[in-house]
């Protein structure tokens, strides 16, 4: 069996920002009614966070919970326990309707972190990053340039971004001239 | 620019973030109508000056579709709801009122 690799084994980039691209991580899609005490409980139970609220993200011990719609989290958690993680998932949630799977191997993930890292966002995406609107925990789904994102910001202000491994190589060649050195707005 | 507001994200959202969807609230007519009603409802449009209702659908985010009530020709939104729905909810038709008092749409009239 070959061994795992991320899309782009870990690529750099430093400009205004720095650009990472962080390797492997689990990710799993989970569907069904949010509202739900099952729901509710099989999140805390195999990522140790509550079901977020609306645009946000929810941490826990174990991984995080983001919010992809009304009815769709996405659950981050380390890559290996991934298949174990939908297993668990799927013995809790027996008899309710849901869906639970793997797409670890879909994705492909970023950090932008710097103090230009709003402004580099901003160039990408059609959302207000300004820190009233966007601050630490909260969570959107949008589009980078061309092609589709969702993004969140961590404690230490830096973002973290998830889009599909196919355009991983795109994601990168974005982030890396939007960070240009001699690109520099000034607006965040 | 024109922005809507996704009823399921809470958020006013950029065009770019959305689909247009056509025409909202169409009845549909499949097998077993006459061939009159089908043919209405795939190529019949409206195509008003004033209020219109549009689908659109949040296709870079949540991906859920919603229904926009904009003036043609003010491009004036008047409000979005969630799709799931055979005809506009009162409170829309009420905020339409208020601004265009006695229009019809369609069926719909405020």
């Amino acid at each position: 069996m070959s061994d795992p690799v991320s899309a782009l084994k870990g690529a750099r980039h430093a400009g205004l920002v720095e650009v990472r691209e962080t390797g492997l991580g689990g990710m799993i899609t989970l569907r069904g009614d949010l509202d739900s005490d099952a729901i509710k409980s099989a999140v805390k139970s195999v990522t140790g966070a509550d079901v977020p609220a609306l645009r946000k993200i929810a941490l826990g011990d174990a991984g995080a919970a983001a919010w992809m719609s009304p009815d769709e989290l996405l659950l981050l958690v380390d890559y290996a326990e991934a298949d174990a993680v939908v297993a668990k998932l799927d013995e809790a949630l027996v008899g309710t309707h849901y869906m639970a799977t793997n797409v670890s191997d879909a994705r492909a993930c970023f950090s932008v972190s710097g103090e230009a890292a709003r402004e580099v966002m901003g160039k990408l995406a059609p959302v207000d990053f300004s820190a009233a609107k966007f601050g630490a925990g909260d969570f959107r789904r949008s589009r980078l340039a061309q092609v589709a994102a969702a993004f969140w910001m961590d404690d230490a202000g830096a973002f973290h971004i998830v889009c599909f491994r196919s355009v991983g190589q795109y994601m990168f060649d974005l982030l890396k001239v939007a960070s240009h050195p001699q690109s520099a707005v000034g607006v965040y | 620019m024109l922005m809507l507001h996704c009823p399921f994200c809470d958020e006013y959202v950029e065009e770019t973030e959305l689909q247009a969807g056509g025409e909202a609230h169409l009845k549909r007519f499949g097998p077993g109508s006459s061939d009159d009603e089908f043919h209405d409802y795939l190529f019949t449009r409206e195509n008003p000056k004033g209020v219109h209702f549009e689908l659109w659908r949040h296709i870079n985010g949540c991906g859920k579709w919603f229904i926009a009530a904009r003036c043609t020709v003010t491009l004036e939104v008047f409000g979005t709801y969630p799709a799931n729905c055979t005809e506009p909810p009162q409170w829309i038709k009420d905020k339409i009122s208020e601004k265009r008092p006695g229009w019809t749409w369609r069926e719909f009239a405020g």
